[in-house]
Formats: structure tokens, sequence, C-alpha cells
């Protein structure tokens, strides 16, 4: 060992992880460790079952004094997962932080290669012997701490995020809740009972709803979609646009100076407005109006007007009176906030379940989806809660409700993922289906029941007993009596092996979920990745359910991938606390990865102004009067855009460095030879 | 060890895409050849070309440069910037007498590591096919 050098040479330390077998099952550690105190400037190398535990942080806090370490490997999982913890170990030993380096030999090789014994060895030599080439060259970095803006955004306001907005709020953080449609409520509202305590949707939902309404620290931005979003972690600047609803809340009337003015939603207007809509909350079953409110208890009650129907009349106007609520010529406006953190909700929407074919949506009267179901079945609904099947208005007497429609298929139509609602929601209709119509007949059509939660599988033996026929496999098609609309449905029992026909009134469709067509949009606003799927994508599915990869930014609800009321209301507290902790702290530490200009190599040319992204670098003055390169650090987030074009090499990326990279390029290809 | 001829594959990704599809390929077991080494920086948009070059100089067989799909740079359009330069990077190799399939770059989100696994595989198997770089021939 080469003990006698000078502390300012180099002197690396090299841990090896077994992982249990994780690492050590497919990767020689004896002869890993062996090779790693031949590379230049290791002066000691080591190796532990699980470096992570404590033990094994103190083995390099230990290590880092005893042998005066100037940079740290670890080889080990991904610095993905466990950069923090040996950079803190680092800075425990004495180390600048900044001066660790991982070799990923777990993710990126054991795992990967599980029966190549000999080719992850090598391999791992090789990752070792890079990391030591970058370590040896790393230097003292300092993070950057900035300010925390004291607010929060939630962004979509179902049941998942008023209940982020709620608990933001009530633990002192402004909160702009920010919601596309003219109210609050999300899917949940369309909803009449939920499973499996069967308490009424719109009874537990309002109470939330009204309480979003009143929180002092709420500022509910309803028909409000999000423009842009700059900035980062603890400094967001969030430009949203406030659609133009041509209605004046009774804020907005009195600051034009109309006394006693504005939108009590008395509802006036609406019968006197001659253009006749689909009411798409009740998914298109009923009408609305070009003036309208969704549902009577829609929050805020404020009336809205569809600017791409109105034919503006005036007749509305005219009826409003002194109120003088109405305002045809109002335009978007935009509107910028700061926030520190912010969530993300912005739910789900249905397959176009018409897409399988064989089953007639949309082609039979009598085939319905489920979320049509619910809006038939519900008090407040289109028939006012009379059950009746679409084709005659008949109460329907044998109904079928066909599971996994679009989910759990992999035919390249549906979805290959299981929508994890629609088993016990199908419960729940057939159910609902006894309590309205005495003597009705369900049908249940299903490839598994999963009933995995808290009560959920003693309400699967409930609805047995209430009688409901299951039958075990998919539904192979759905044909039509032209003359009665009733529906005969073909499938195999999968139990019984036998072929099933059976005469149905109607048909539920329990249609696969799927991310909206907005997800994607405001995901690349706020920079967050997508999984195989289209739903968010969250930091880690297990450790990090949360959280994203975009620091301040985390995920509620069904937008993250499906999931029932109470699992969204759980998720959505999670990230309302995740969300909330960098703001109480007041500051976060940004990684100090900035740009740097290396002065006498910058001829000024200024190509590298445009390909910054963020507006970061600007020509100026050096000491000796040349024209150079400067960085707002506050601006840089360490792309390195910038330094990976300069022609002069003039930008030094710091932990990126360009002498850093080669030297872990030259260590593979030239390394191993030497 | 076996003396038969194994290609050197640099691979370059960035942090947020490809380095974490390529850690999804893990912890889903998902097998793929150990056929190459990589370094991870945040962005494609930090790779020069001289990182391309000076990989080929050094005796690299094969470089891949890979990142998120176009639209999903976490910090906006780094992918961009720098597959217009790996496109011209591209004829660069050619002019200096290397066949540009040595040479690719890919788009891996960090939800694909079946992609990860599928694009290694790929490249490990053309970068095999082609046989040991002409420059390593001309040293010699
Ligand atoms: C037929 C059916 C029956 C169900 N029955 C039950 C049940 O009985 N029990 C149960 O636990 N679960 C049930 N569910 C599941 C339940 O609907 C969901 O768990 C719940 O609605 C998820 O809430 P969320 O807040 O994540 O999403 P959502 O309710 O979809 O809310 C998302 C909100 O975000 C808004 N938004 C979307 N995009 C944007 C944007 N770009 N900008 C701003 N705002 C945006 C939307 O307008 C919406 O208000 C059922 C689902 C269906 C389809
Ligand atoms: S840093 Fe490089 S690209 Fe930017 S002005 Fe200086 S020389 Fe030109
Ligand atoms: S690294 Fe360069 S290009 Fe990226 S943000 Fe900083 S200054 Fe801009």
């Amino acid at each position: 060992m080469a003990d006698e050098k000078k502390p300012q040479e180099p002197r690396v330390g090299v841990y090896i992880c077994h992982c249990g077998t994780n690492i050590a099952g497919s990767i020689d550690i004896k002869e890993l460790q062996d090779y790693a105190r031949t590379i230049a400037d290791v002066v000691v190398s080591d190796e532990y079952q699980y470096v992570c535990s404590t033990p094994g942080q103190t083995m390099i806090e230990e290590a880092i004094k005893e042998h005066k370490l100037t940079g740290l490997v670890v080889a080990a999982c991904s610095p993905r997962l466990h950069e923090p913890t040996f950079r803190r170990a680092s800075q425990e030993g004495g180390m600048n932080q900044f001066r660790f380096e991982m070799a990923n030999i777990r993710e990126q090789n054991s795992w990967v290669h599980m029966h190549d014994r000999e080719g992850a060895t090598e391999k791992a030599k090789d990752a070792v012997r890079m990391a030591v080439a970058k370590a040896r060259l790393l230097e003292d970095l300092h993070p950057k701490s900035v300010p925390v803006e004291h607010a929060a955004m939630v962004v979509g306001a179902g049941v998942g995020g008023i209940q982020a907005a709620l608990d933001l709020a009530s633990s002192g953080i402004k909160t702009y809740l920010v919601e596309k449609s003219p109210t609050i409520g999300g899917r949940m509202s369309q909803l009449d009972k939920t499973f499996p305590t069967l308490d009424c949707s719109q009874c537990i939902l309002t109470p939330k709803m009204v309480d979003v309404l009143r929180h002092p620290n709420i500022e509910l931005m309803s028909y409000t979609e999000v423009e842009s979003v700059e900035g980062y972690i603890g400094n967001f600047d969030v430009t949203l646009r406030k659609k133009a609803n041509g209605v004046l809340t009774m804020e907005q009337a009195e600051a034009r100076g109309i006394v006693g003015g504005g939108c009590n939603g008395c509802g006036d207007c609406e019968p006197v407005c001659p253009v006749i809509k689909p009411n798409p909350f009740e998914l298109g079953m009923a009408p609305r109006k070009a003036i309208y409110i969704y549902h009577p208890q829609v929050v805020p009650l404020l009336y809205t007007i569809d600017f791409d129907s109105c034919v503006k009349c005036g007749l509305c106007e005219e009826v409003c009176g002194d109120k003088k609520a109405i305002d045809l010529e109002m335009q978007d406006e935009l509107v910028t906030v700061k926030v520190g953190t912010a969530i993300l909700a912005v739910g789900y929407e249905v397959f176009p379940i018409e897409k399988k074919t064989e089953w007639g949506y949309k082609r039979y009267d009598n085939v319905v989806s489920s979320l049509e179901f619910e809006r038939l079945i519900c008090a407040s609904g289109p028939t006012g809660g009379k059950m009746i099947r679409p084709s005659d208005g008949e109460v329907p007497k044998k109904i079928g409700f066909v599971l996994c429609a679009g989910s759990r298929d992999n035919t390249g139509i549906g979805k290959p993922y299981c929508s994890r609602f629609c088993c016990m929601y199908s419960l729940k209709h057939a159910h609902q289906l006894y309590e309205k119509i005495p003597g009705a007949q369900s049908y249940i059509f299903y490839m598994d029941i999963r009933s995995f939660g808290k009560m959920y599988e003693e309400f699967y033996y409930r609805i047995q007993d209430e009688g409901a026929k299951f039958i075990r496999g998919r539904v192979a098609k759905i044909e039509e009596d032209p003359i009665t609309k009733n529906l005969y449905v073909t499938t195999e029992d999968t139990l019984l092996g036998q072929p099933v026909n059976i005469e149905l009134d109607m048909v539920v469709l329990a249609s696969a979920v799927v991310p909206t067509e907005e997800t994607n949009s405001v995901r690349k606003l706020f920079g967050v990745s997508q999984s195989m799927d289209g739903w968010l994508l969250e930091a880690h599915p297990k450790l990090n359910p949360c959280g994203t990869t975009t620091a301040g930014v985390f995920l509620a609800g069904v937008c993250q991938g499906p999931k029932d009321i109470p699992d969204t209301v759980a998720q959505a507290e999670g990230a309302a606390a995740a969300a909330s902790i960098p703001i109480h702290v007041g500051e976060v530490e940004l990684e100090p990865y900035f740009a740097m200009c290396i002065e006498e190599k910058c001829a000024g040319c200024g190509m590298c102004l445009d390909l910054c992204p963020y507006a970061a670098l600007d020509l100026g003055k050096s000491e000796d009067g040349r024209t150079v390169m400067k960085v707002t650090e506050a601006k840089c987030k360490g792309c390195g855009t910038c330094g990976g074009f300069c022609p002069g090499g003039a930008i030094w990326m710091q932990h990126f460095t360009t002498p850093q990279i080669v030297a872990q390029i030259d260590a593979f290809l030239l390394g191993g030879e030497q | 060890m076996s003396d038969e001829w194994k290609p050197k594959i640099l691979g370059i990704i960035c942090n947020w895409c490809s380095y974490a599809g390529a850690d999804l390929a893990g912890s889903a077991r998902t097998q793929y050849p150990p056929g190459i080494r990589t370094v991870r920086v945040m962005c494609t948009g930090r790779v020069d070309t001289l990182f391309i070059m000076k990989a080929f100089a050094s005796g690299a067989d094969g470089v891949l440069v890979s990142g998120c799909h176009f639209g999903d740079c976490h910090y906006l359009e780094g992918n961009y910037k720098a597959a217009k330069r790996m496109f011209l990077m591209k004829s660069v190799l050619k002019n200096m007498g290397i066949e540009d399939k040595r040479f690719r770059m890919t788009f891996v989100s960090a939800s694909e590591g079946a992609k990860w696994a599928k694009v290694v595989e790929d490249v490990v198997n053309t970068v095999t096919e082609l046989g040991p770089s002409p420059l390593k021939e001309l040293e010699q």
C-alpha cells in the first residue's frame, strides 16, 4: 500500500458491498477487492456484507480518517438509491461529500448478468477502475442553500387533490388548488355510493369540498390550467391560465364597483339560454345550457359560460339584472404564482370501450359503461335515480356486469394492467341493483375477483349471499336483438368448461381506466416521467411512492396508477406531508453541479448562450477586460449542455468535468491494459 | 478466461431517463450481455463530441449515447441539442473510416427497463458482428 504518499496526492478508498447475495451471488467479491488494491492511488480496499448498514457506514467513516482519503468509491447499488447515504458518511468521516463516487455493480451488473459470473466480475472491475479514475479528480464542492417559498400548489381537485390541499393548508401553508373544470370533486362526485361501506359519495365528499372553499389558506382556482412552469424546488414560478367563464364572482363584482352584485348561484340565467349541449358530468345523458353548472352541489357555486357554444344573445345578461354578474366579453387571464413545492393529482379517464367492438358499446343502446351506470342509479342523476334501460325506459330485470372490460387485456386493444377498482364497484353495482329493483338478477362475468382491501372480501361474500351469479370467463361477444333490444352474451364458463349464452336486458361494462390526455402535457410542464402505460412515474415504487425525480414535485391519486378512494386519500396525505417538509424547513440544498467558466480559455464567442435552456449564461467582462461567459448560478441547473458544446473547452461542469469524464473513458479503455 | 475477442463498448447515459431505465432493467432482473460500461452524466446535452472521439481513439469498438425521449428531457431540450451534435458526429466518424453503426444514440425512458436491455443487446451484437474497431488495426 502506498501509505507514504503525500496527503495532497489522491488517496482513494474502495469499499465493495456484497448486498447479501444480490451482488456476491454473481460477482467474485474477493477477486474484485484484490483487483481494486492494484489500481493507482487506491490506498485501501475492503468489502462488507451491507455497506449501507450502520456498521458499514462507520467502517467508511473510520477509513476516511485513518487513511486520510481524498476520494471514496463504494461499489454497490445504484447512486440513484444510496448516493445520499454515502455522501453523508463521507461528510461524517471528515471528507467533502462530493469526493464520493459510486460504482453501480448491482442494478447495472449483478442483477442483469446473474448467470455470467466471469463477465459480471470483469465488468465490476472496469466499473471500479472507472469510478476510481473519477474519484481521483473529484473536488470539494459545496451545495447551495436556497430559501423555499412558503406556498404550495396542487394540480387537480378530485378527492386526491382536495385532501392534499386541505392537509397542506392545515399545516399552515398557503396552497393554490388548481382545477381545470369549473367545479372541484373529480370523479368521486359522479359516483352514487362507495364500496364497501356504501356511504353516499356526495355526502362524504361535499363537506370536504366546502372545507376547501372556507379554508383561509387555500386559494381555489377552478376553471384554470397550468400554462408554464419555471424554476426549481423551493422556487417554482407557475403561470396559470384562468379561463374566461363569463361570470363574475361576488368579489370580482365588488372590485368592479358593482354593489351587491356578482353571481349568487340563483340560476335565473340558465332557463333563458337558448343553447342546449350535452352535460359531460352526466356523460351526455342529460342536457346543459351554454351557461351552466354541472350539478347542484358544485363548488364554487358559480355559473360558467361555455364560450365555444355561446351565441352571445345576451338573454342571460338581461335576466341577471342588477347583479350584473355576466360579462360576455370576458377574456382569459394569465397569473403567475410562486410556490415551493407542487403536487400533481390530475386523476384519470375511462378507456374508450367502443374500441372493443365485440361488446357493442355505442352501437347497442343497452350496453352502458359503469360510470354511466353510476349516474343512472344515482338519485341526483339524469333519471332521478330510477334505474331504467336506455332503449325504452323499461326497468331492467336481468343485468350483466362485464369485468376487466379493457383491463388485463393483452390483445393490444385494451390495457395490460389491472384497473384495481372495477371488481369492487361492480360488486357494489350488483348490490345497488337489488336495492333498487326487487327480484332483479345480476350476472357478473369475471376473470378473478380482486377484493384486496379492508372489509372488501367480506363485501364480496355479502354480494354472493345476495344472489349475484358469478360466471368466470371473458365475454367473447354481445349481440343485440334488433326488435327487443335485449342482449345475448356469449362466453365460456371456464370453471364448468361450458359455453354460456344468456339473454339480458342490459349490460354494464367495467371499463379500464387510463391516464387523461392532458396528463402528458402536465407531466412535461413539471418535468415528471411517465410509466409504460402513461401514468405519472413515482421516484421509487416502494420507497418513494409519492415523490418524483423532479425535486419538489409529488404525486397523489389515480394519475400515479389506478387506486380506489381510500388509497387515493392515503397517498394524498403522504404527498402533502412530503411536499410540506421543504416548506417547513424553509430551505433546500441544491446540488452544486453548476457550470463555471475558465476565463483564460473562453474566447467570448457566445455560442453557448443560446444553448442554455435556462438563460443562465451571459457575456461579461473578465478582470483583464476581455469578453467572457458568465454563469448565473441561481439559474443554472447543471445539465451541461453548454459544457458539451463549448469549442474551447472553457466550461468547467462541476462534478462532471471534462477531465473527470475523459478519465473514466480512458480508465475503461486503456486502464485495464496498463 | 477465454481469449475470444469481446467488443469494448462505452455507454454515456443521462441520469434521469436512460440511467434510471438501466436501473429498472436491474430491479426487474432483465438479463442482457455484459458488453457495455457506462458513464453517467446529468444530461445527454453534456456529451461532448470529444468524448466519443476520445473513446474511439482509446480503443472503443462501439459507443452508445442514450437519453430521454424528445419532449421528456429533465432539462427541457438537452437531448435535442445532443441529438443534433450526435448526428454530425456520425458523419465525422464515417470520414475517419469508422463504420457509423459503431456509434448510436438511443432514447430510453425511466420506465423502459426492457428496452434498455434490448438496446444493449442490439449494440453488443452489432459491434460484435463488425469486429474490432478499424482504428485498433491501424495502431498495430
Ligand atoms: C364507475 C366507477 C365507480 C367507482 N366506485 C368507487 C367506489 O365505490 N369506491 C372507491 O373507493 N372508488 C371508486 N372508484 C374510483 C374513484 O373514482 C377514484 O379512486 C377517485 O376518483 C380518484 O380520485 P383522484 O383525485 O385521483 O382523480 P379524479 O377524481 O379523476 O380527479 C382529478 C381531478 O383533476 C382535474 N384535472 C385533470 N387534469 C387537470 C389539469 N390538467 N389541470 C387541472 N386539473 C386537472 C380533473 O378535472 C379532476 O377534477 C370508482 C371509479 C369508477 C370509474
Ligand atoms: S464558454 Fe465557450 S462557448 Fe461560451 S462564450 Fe466562452 S468559448 Fe464561447
Ligand atoms: S449547465 Fe450550462 S446549459 Fe445547463 S443550465 Fe447551466 S449554464 Fe445552462
